[in-house]
């Protein structure tokens, strides 16, 4: 969920009222928004670097507002006082309009060329005229950008957004590609011309870029475009051109955004050209641009599309679980800045979606916006009148019945991670990891998460090796999920539920190890006995020690094995005693 | 038990006395060493109200070794002073003497003899004075007496000095009657015996009280650990509302099942390599429901069912990534598919099992944590149903603020169409963690001391039942 951080005396002045604390965190309240935290510039640098580094900064007060994901439109200040008022019905959502260059001249132009289709195919842009910013302005237009980039853009990878000084450059555009080596320009804030290969090395270190660095540095050509004179606007996505850059005092903004999604290209043109059209001369109109792609495909840009969807008041009052009429229902959408009237023809609602509202795909996403105008607190809570009887899963009925008689039995029941490191359930076992079946992670960020476990004796191992000062004996078991390869799963692998259990003393009880199996074996019902019964049976196995080991037999089937650990894998686990275990499969007595 | 005739003998000593004695007056009275005395008292005291005993320490003095044989010989000067006849004796032989050289000079020094160093046969010890008063002698056998305390502190200081005294803390017991006071001993039992109640003489006996200040001892016992303890009382609350449980053991699962089947799209952050732990081996899921997985690609490339859908380009490689599940809807959604491909029935289902997150560890997240998930089909659900049911389960729970420990909502239709529910049934579900509501509950800051091998045992052994509600 982003942080939305507004200063508040702007934010009152902006929506034309003042509040208290408490006043706009119940206002948030109502439009499905969290006032998170009351703070400001110097607070956050106090906690984060210390008081000195905080001296002299603005103790102005920021609210710091959670804002659900999908909702790009209240990622500014101008878009929340926008969205605020409207649902207060102070004022009426603007209707935003692509318009034709005022004096009949030939729209911006950019040309794609077919170079950029390995790296970062799709362009749009858009121009924004005779725009009046102010220093506030100013920096909640660069801050909307960054909101953006973090979000709907996915850190640059999806959409990257390059906002240029139109007066200082000449169309037509060309959006092409080249070798990092041909490329060659002064970046934003820099005083000399650097070659892409250049500048990937200097942004290495830069605590911001670098982060984007990784989108195209392995690609043989880098996205770049160029105004009709060969100046650089912009090296997407990593960095402008110095020459075009925008100022306090631009009054023209050319703004493209290049992509690998089209469709949140578009969004995200329409986001930053929606909300800060507000401060063009003609108020919420945005320049078209033109777009050429390579095969010679003309679109115009940005698409500002309205879309209306039909509803019925019943569908809304049936979702929500509230009795209003379809006038009403369509005040609230209204407020949500969904235009919507009732069509006449029964309870039908039209409802008019802008260009501000990308989130909402589906008639479920009008129906929140009701609920959410309506009021969540307002809505009726009932009981639903599903009659259902519950089932246990029967693994985990037998799971649950045997953990209680283990821990009668005098064992403590141990809860260990299903992830570990190679070594766990390999060497230190004295198995090979290739014989294990185990299921790898791709993409651990440390050893503890190399395999899901294929048993749970390491789990185990390594809770006594944490609790050696405990008193002796020291008797664990645990009940629970290993992960093993199987093929004939859809997707090669399956759990298994293990019961396992360890003796751990000056001697190695294995006396009390199979008298545990005994037990078990008893809770289970199954008698001792070679066919229909349970019986053990001397066993190899590299993790006991040699002749202190038994294969376990449960009706003719191997479930397990029980038996005195070999003393190398007491060491590997840090142990210094005798230690005997059993581990076994529950699932055949199901 | 001490000796019988010794506690008599002290029982006796008692009875004379109005007020009380101290056991060390008793030791020097009845000539036994102090120690027999305490045991004697702690004997008397196991028995009841026989005796009371307070214990008190003093500050004595007391002679040392050296001080006793001055006490009864004779201060070394006086011993030196006796033994030289009034015709004197040679200085060599004196100083053979036991007490010679430290007697010769404090008899010098007290002007007692005096040494002829001239004397032909070599130099000569001779008495100055005819008699004299050994005062060091007399000032020891006033401590002995007891009586130090007629010797000035100056006086006994120098004898400290000269390692003749030394001071030093006495522990003793003031003793008094007890209420049950008597000069017989009757032994008392400690148990109870079966021959006891056979002869019926447990009526004659006197028993020994209980300590009841005293801890038990410890069971020997095996112990449940509290998390499941808690997870117990979740299936139970859901079993109580009628929730069927799902099979959620199946950690490793398909990005399909994971994201995809949830109308999750592709490039969405939590797909990840930051947040998704991803298998490499086995990387791919190779069979899927393959009509469903047409119209799920469907719906996320170009929507359909009434949605825009994202309009990106769907992947099925990238749908056939296996992954360690990150939330138990992914068993969620193979259930509600399972369930469409039935005739309609409505159903409640819940799970409560392990995730996986590939996150940045802290005091509170770990990479696996146990989720606990509700889901209710059926047709006509409302968002009011939701809120009910919410509150209903957190109710059970005791939690009052369940906003900030869960999350819920209504699957969408996105998610569902695709899988062949009907039309008109909504689905509403809620998750949250088990871990959290615990640590809440138990007061457990940081999550390591509750989960994974390096939990203290004794924090198990000690944890109490787990009552939610309460």
């Amino acid at each position: 969920m982003p942080t939305v951080s507004v200063k508040r005396d702007l934010l009152f002045e902006a929506l034309g009222q003042k509040y208290t604390d408490e006043e706009f965190d119940e206002l948030c309240f109502e439009f499905g928004l969290e006032l998170d935290e009351i703070t400001s510039e110097k607070e956050i640098l106090i906690r984060e670097q210390g008081d000195e580094k905080a001296e002299g900064a603005s103790d102005v007060v920021l609210y710091k507002i959670d804002v659900p994901a999908n909702r790009y439109d209240l990622l500014c200040l101008e878009g929340l006082v926008r969205g605020l008022q409207v649902f207060k019905e102070k004022l009426e959502a603007p209707r935003y309009k692509r318009v034709s260059p005022a004096d009949g001249g030939e729209p911006q132009r950019l040309v794609i060329t077919e170079e950029t289709a390995s790296v970062r195919p799709h362009a749009v842009a858009a121009v924004l005229r005779n725009i009046t910013f102010t220093q506030e302005r100013y920096e909640s237009f660069i801050e909307l950008q960054e909101k953006l980039h973090q979000n709907i853009c996915r850190k640059r990878t999806l959409v990257a957004i390059g906002t240029h000084d139109l007066d200082t450059i000449s169309g037509p555009f060309t959006y092409t590609a080249k070798p990092p080596g041909e490329i060659r320009f002064k970046p934003l804030n820099q005083s000399k011309e650097y070659t892409a290969t250049e500048l990937m090395s200097l942004y290495k270190t830069d605590s911001h870029l670098r982060h984007y660095l990784h989108i195209i540095e392995n690609e043989p050509l880098y996205p770049i475009i160029y105004d009709s004179n060969g100046i650089v606007l912009s090296m997407p996505p990593i960095i402008n051109g110095d020459h075009s850059k925008i100022s306090l005092n631009t009054k023209n903004i050319f703004i493209e955004c290049t992509a690998t999604d089209l469709t949140k290209a578009k969004t995200t043109l329409d986001m930053v050209v929606t909300m800060f059209s507000e401060y063009c001369e003609e108020p919420f109109t945005v320049e078209g641009a033109e777009v050429v792609y390579p095969d010679g495909r003309l679109c115009v840009y940005p698409e500002l599309a309205y879309r209306t969807e039909t509803l019925s008041g019943d569908f809304i009052n049936k979702r929500v679980g509230i009795n209003e009429s379809a006038e009403s229902i369509a005040q609230l959408l209204t407020r949500m800045c969904l235009r919507s009237e009732v069509s006449g023809e029964g309870d039908l609602i039209q409802v008019e979606i802008p260009p501000t509202r990308a989130d909402v795909i589906h008639a479920c996403d009008i129906m929140e916006d009701a609920a959410i105008a309506y009021g969540f607190n307002n809505i009726v809570r009932s009981t639903p009148r599903t009659y259902t009887i519950a089932n246990q899963l029967p693994l985990n009925k037998l799971t649950e019945l045997l953990r209680q008689d283990l821990a009668a039995a005098g064992f403590t029941e141990a809860l260990t991670f299903a992830l570990c490191s190679e070594e766990d359930i390999a060497d230190k076992l004295r198995k090979n990891i290739a014989e294990t079946r185990a299921v790898h992670i791709s993409n651990p960020k440390t050893t503890e998460f190399q395999v899901a476990r294929t048993c749970l004796l390491p789990g185990l191992l390594k809770t006594l090796a944490a609790n050696r000062k405990m008193p002796l004996p020291l008797k664990l078991f645990e009940i629970s999920d290993v992960v093993l390869k199987d093929e004939t799963k859809d997707i090669g692998a399956r759990n298994n539920r293990r019961l396992c259990a360890v003796y751990y003393n000056k001697s190695p009880g294995f006396e009390v190890i199979h008298g545990l199996l005994d037990r078990v074996m008893q809770l289970l019902d199954v008698k001792p006995g070679r066919n229909q019964g349970y019986h053990i049976q001397a066993a190899e196995d590299s993790t006991f020690f040699p002749g202190r080991c038994a294969e376990i037999f449960s009706c003719g089937k191997s479930i397990g094995h029980l038996g005195v650990l070999h003393p190398d894998v007491i060491s590997r686990f840090e142990l210094t005693m005798p230690c005997s275990a059993i581990d076994i499969d529950i699932e055949p007595f199901l | 038990m001490a000796d019988t005739g010794l506690l008599e003998a002290l029982l006796r000593l008692l009875e004379k006395v109005d007020g009380g004695i101290d056991s060390q007056d008793v030791a020097a009275d009845l000539g036994v060493d102090h120690q027999l005395i305490v045991g004697a008292v702690k004997s008397l005291q196991a028995l009841g109200e026989v005796i009371s005993a307070e214990q008190k320490s003093s500050k004595r003095w007391e002679l040392t070794g050296e001080g006793r044989e001055i006490a009864e010989q004779g201060s070394h000067e006086a011993r030196v002073f006796n033994a030289i006849p009034d015709e004197g004796l040679p200085q060599n032989e004196l100083m053979k003497m036991p007490s010679g050289k430290v007697g010769f000079s404090k008899a010098m020094s007290n002007k007692w003899i005096r040494l002829d160093k001239a004397h032909e046969g070599g130099p000569r010890v001779f008495k100055t004075v005819e008699t004299i008063e050994d005062t060091v002698r007399d000032k020891l056998q006033l401590v002995q007496k007891g009586l130090s305390a007629k010797l000035e502190d100056k006086e006994k200081n120098e004898l400290k000095k000269r390692k003749l005294l030394s001071e030093v803390t006495v522990k003793s017991y003031w003793i008094t009657k007890g209420s049950s006071f008597s000069t017989t001993i009757t032994k008392q039992e400690t148990e109870l015996t079966p021959e006891m109640i056979a002869s019926g003489s447990w009526k004659e006996k006197k028993f020994k009280p209980y300590n009841f200040e005293a801890m038990g001892v410890a069971p020997d016992c095996g112990h449940l650990h509290p998390l499941m303890k808690v997870r117990t009382q979740f299936r139970q609350i859901f079993l109580e509302m009628g929730f069927t449980e799902m099979p959620t053991n199946n950690f490793i699962e398909s990005s399909f099942w994971n994201f995809d089947s949830l109308f999750q799209p592709q490039q969405h952050p939590a797909r990840d390599q930051h947040d998704t732990f991803f298998i490499s081996d086995p990387a791919l899921a190779h069979e899927f429901p393959q009509d469903y997985l047409e119209r799920v690609k469907q719906v996320h490339s170009e929507g359909g069912y009434g949605s825009q859908g994202y309009k990106y380009d769907w992947k099925i490689e990238e749908a056939q990534k296996n992954l360690l599940r990150t939330h138990t809807t992914a068993v969620s959604a193979r259930m509600l598919y399972k369930l469409a491909q039935q005739k309609f029935t409505p159903v409640k289902y819940f799970s409560i099992d392990r995730v996986f997150r590939n996150e940045t560890l802290d005091a509170t997240h770990l990479a696996e944590f146990h989720q606990i998930e509700g889901v209710v089909a059926d047709y006509g659900l409302t968002l009011g149903n939701l809120m009910g049911i919410l509150h209903q389960f957190f109710t059970k729970l005791g939690l009052k603020k369940w906003v900030e420990v869960g999350n819920s909502g209504v699957f969408r239709p996105e998610m569902l169409l695709p899988m062949g529910l009907p039309e008109g049934v909504s689905v509403i579900a809620w998750g949250l963690s088990l871990e959290r509501p615990t640590m809440i509950k138990y007061g457990i800051n940081n999550i390591r001391e509750l989960v994974g091998h390096k939990v203290n045992l004794q924090m198990v052994y000690d944890s109490p039942i787990c009552r939610l509600d309460s």
